[in-house]
């Protein structure tokens, strides 16, 4: 319903860039490059989930890579040199992430401040936090760490379904009914059409505006475990930019950037089209993998331009006034 | 109802509110009184502090001073969401929906038909369904609202305020761009709910409708309680007198100047002018000095005719011609650089810009007439903001004040102004009158005669048609997106425009949809 056109054409460009790249490289198309595709851009995923909402919600959050590079940090030294539990760690962390975008949620709604420049405090914020708790890279050796790097649902065609893809389709799935089912969705498309009209409409705009951050920087919290997994390290440097791929997976999944309009499915394929250039990349060889930004860039160039012609030609008055006498 | 302890204890009691924005005081001791199952006119100029005094009482804005008592209770609403949660529904004067969610989502946000957690958006669709239909609606509840017209935007929120089976129902202006069909509904739908013991505020300019409708009368004046009256012992010419302050002058209702007569050059002409699905091809000839009044219907094709003319839309057929040479209208820009002017139905959302000054907002298109390379020196924008300012009563008489900050009524001086400092050739104006006070109302009608005089063309869409009757050399009548009937001179007359309307059988029947 809401946002399928442009979801309908995200669809096209994916199905049709994978055409052409298994024309190029056959062996694209088998379950091992696509399982290896969602292992690689899991954490991807799971953080674009949580900066859909916000976006739809008018807002934007770019400490998500900052969040996940603490998690990283925080999760390794916890493991190895607090001596805490893996899962006790676990818990903290996104007990600790959550609170945090809650924090940034409340100020950006109390102060009345752009959501830009206070997630992009928070941006400084966590990463600064990072490096004082470790400049190095901190490996993780805990057995639970290699059991779910093990862990694997064997698909046709010898691809490997890792714990870490389940967990982000998990997420994706779960965001979409969330986004699409629930009163707490439609609110979140309510924020996004006009926060003064929908505070008039009775939405509690504060509450909702802090439960949006603070589910982006949980799922942010989420995809830095996630991302511990899939480099078995802490280290504060990493997931550097990566707000930036997210809020490109964001958009060239046809929401809106000016909020009010979007859907958690085309931010999926969003991840899942810079993948494929991904792996395009890799599979030529030659290319530099800058060529991905690149990619990327142009992508989000055109989604842009063609999103500023479907909203033009919504606004065109066509048939607005009411019928009168039929 | 629930422990309403003395019978005639009022239902809402506001005592003494006070509210300032900076040094302007906009509300002074206020008194408010609303009793179960009456409806209530609140009436006063523009900016009288109508819509400050609902939104104060409705937690909007927080309040300087004062009390209100819902049921004998105090209440100290500090949202709109609380207010509701207290029992106050409100339709604010700007239309408070969503365009980009669908019509259902809006009837219902924040209170969908849940289970499991989960919106269940048949049961949502077909309740939006069946709760329009008692307003006469039958449209798409699937689609986003932002695709209807004004008119099912603001039945849409009355709706949905009026389903929330509130013990106070608010309504700030409803009526503003509604038709008389429409109004008949909302009106019944009024008169239920006060069966119902339910107390209903109603904010209009339209005088008739406070007649016709309203129990009691409460006049506001510069943020002052004047007084409150039962309607039926209160002479028209005694409200506007408490409403303004002073006596109106004499209002024009006589056909202004119908003898003189000067046939002056035509200003632009259509011929055969149309696009297809939109309006059917037709003949316009509007000339210098003379006033084209449009009327119909709600969707009769009115404003689609002014948006051709405009070059707003595009048409696909005719030839417009503008002082007698052949011009194409392709785009707002052509209509502006032939010296048109369009002041669209929907200026309250559309055209302030809110942020910027009422200097900024009037000389805004002349600025852009002239281009960027010309820029109008701030003394001569000082001087054309003043002079609009006073000619259009425009209040508070501050050039340098947010437009934002202004009321309803007032902002869309401001609008008309913006297009008046054009000096166009041909000014369209859609609904001019509508949420404008009776003193400035009669005040822009006079303008329009003097415009008029000046030698510019104008073209004017009203539903009031006893206004289009007072300031118009001819009316072109309208049914099913067709002019159908064109009258001048004497035939021009409030039953010869509603038998055009209502010809060949088809009774002004309303709420079925092509
Ligand atoms: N947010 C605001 N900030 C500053 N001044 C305001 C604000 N809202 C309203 N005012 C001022 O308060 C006064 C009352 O405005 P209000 O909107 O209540 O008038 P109104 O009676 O509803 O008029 P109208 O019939 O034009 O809608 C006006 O002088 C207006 O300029
Ligand atoms: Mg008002």
């Amino acid at each position: 319903m809401r946002g399928l056109p442009p979801v309908l054409i995200t669809a096209i460009v994916l199905v049709a860039g994978f055409a052409l790249c298994a024309m190029q490289f056959p062996n694209i198309a088998s379950t091992r490059v696509v399982g290896n595709l969602l292992t690689d851009n899991a954490f991807l995923g799971i953080v674009a989930t949580g900066m859909t909402f916000v976006i739809i919600s008018g807002g934007i959050d770019l400490s998500v890579g900052s969040v996940i590079g603490f998690t990283t940090v925080f999760v390794a030294l916890a493991i190895e040199r607090w001596g805490v539990p893996p899962l006790v760690a676990f818990v903290a962390i996104l007990a600790l992430s959550a609170a945090f975008g809650a924090a940034m949620g409340a100020v950006i709604h109390v102060f009345d401040l752009p959501p830009f420049i206070v997630t992009l405090a928070g941006m400084f914020l966590a990463r600064g936090a990072s490096f004082l708790l470790s400049t190095e890279s901190v490996p993780i050796t805990a057995p639970v760490y290699s059991t779910v790097s093990d862990f694997a649902l064997r698909m046709p065609g010898g691809g490997r379904l890792t714990a870490v893809a389940i967990i982000m389709l998990v997420i994706v799935i779960g965001g979409a009914l969330l986004l699409h089912l629930t009163r707490f969705g439609a609110n979140v498309y309510a924020l996004g059409g006009n926060r003064a009209t929908a505070s008039l409409m009775g939405v509690a705009v504060g509450k909702m505006t802090i439960k949006i951050y603070m589910l982006s920087s949980l799922l942010a919290g989420i995809a830095g475990i996630v991302f511990s997994f899939y480099t078995s390290a802490g280290y504060s440097l990493s997931a550097v930019g990566v707000e930036l791929d997210t809020i490109a997976a964001v958009v060239i999944g046809g929401t809106l950037l000016t909020g009010g309009q979007g859907s958690v499915i085309g931010t999926f394929l969003g991840v899942l089209i810079q993948g494929l250039i991904q792996t395009y990349i890799n599979f030529d060889g030659t290319l530099s993998s800058w060529w991905t930004k690149i990619a990327t860039g142009v992508l989000l160039f055109a989604f842009i331009a063609l999103q500023q012609g479907l909203v033009a030609l919504a606004r065109r008055p066509v048939a607005k006034s009411m019928g009168a006498a039929s | 109802m629930e422990n309403s302890r003395d019978p005639a204890a009022p239902l809402l009691e506001v005592r003494g509110i006070s509210k300032s924005f900076g040094a302007v005081r906009a509300l002074q001791e206020v008194d408010f009184t609303l009793r179960a199952g009456e409806i209530h006119a609140l009436l006063g100029e523009n900016g009288a502090g109508k819509s400050t005094l609902i939104k104060v009482v409705t937690g909007v804005f927080p309040r300087d001073a004062g009390v209100v008592r819902l049921g004998g209770e105090e209440v100290a609403p500090r949202s709109a969401k609380a207010a509701l949660g207290a029992g106050i529904a409100t339709v604010y004067q700007e239309v408070n929906l969503l365009p980009n969610l669908s019509v259902a989502q809006n009837l219902f946000l924040d209170r969908q038909p849940m289970r499991f957690g989960i919106v269940r958006d048949g049961e949502m669709r077909r309740r939006a369904r069946a709760l329009l239909a008692d307003f006469g609606l039958d449209i798409d509840v699937a689609a986003p609202l932002g695709n209807y017209s004004v008119a099912i935007q603001h039945v849409t929120a009355i709706a949905r305020a009026v389903d929330l089976s509130a013990r106070v129902l608010i309504l700030d202006e409803p009526t503003a761009s509604l038709d008389r069909h429409e109004v008949e509904i909302l009106f019944r739908i009024m008169r239920q709910l006060a069966g119902r013991g339910i107390g209903i505020v109603f904010v209009s300019h339209f005088l008739d409708q406070v007649y016709e409708i309203s129990d009691r009368i409460t006049v506001l004046r510069n943020g002052r309680l004047v007084g409150e009256r039962e309607t039926a012992s209160l002479p028209r010419l005694e409200l506007i007198r408490m409403m303004l302050g002073r006596e109106l002058a004499e209002t024009t209702s006589a056909r202004a100047s119908a003898g003189e007569h000067k046939p002056r050059e035509v200003c632009a002409s259509f011929e055969n002018y149309g696009k297809t699905g939109y309006v059917t091809p037709f003949n316009l000839e509007l000339r210098h000095g003379e006033v084209v009044g449009l009327a119909g219907l709600l969707g009769s094709g009115r404003t689609e005719t002014a948006r051709l003319v405009f070059g707003a839309e595009r048409a696909d057929r005719g030839q417009a011609r503008v002082e007698g040479a052949a011009v194409r209208l392709h785009s707002p820009r052509d209509g502006v650089r032939h010296g048109f002017g369009y002041c669209p139905e929907e200026r309250k959302t559309d055209g302030i810009v809110a942020e910027l000054s009422v200097r900024e907002n009037i000389v805004l298109a002349l600025q852009a007439k002239r281009g960027l390379h010309r820029p109008l020196s701030r003394r001569e924008q000082d001087e054309i903001a003043r002079r609009y300012v006073r000619m259009l009563d425009i209040r508070p008489a501050d050039p340098e004040r947010s437009v934002g900050l202004l009321s309803g009524g007032n902002q869309q001086k401001v609008l008309l102004a913006r297009w008046l400092a054009t000096s166009p050739r041909l000014l369209v104006l859609d609904e001019p009158t509508r949420g404008i006070d009776v003193g400035a109302h009669a005040e822009i009608i006079r303008l329009i005669r003097e415009l008029c005089d000046d030698g510019l063309s104008l073209l004017v869409i009203s539903s009031e048609l006893d206004e289009i009757v007072t300031y118009s050399d001819r009316v072109v009548v309208l049914r099913d997106r067709a002019h159908v009937e064109a009258l001048a001179g004497e035939a021009i007359d409030v039953g010869n425009i509603l038998a055009a309307i209502a010809a060949d059988g088809a009774a002004p029947a309303h709420g079925a949809h092509a």
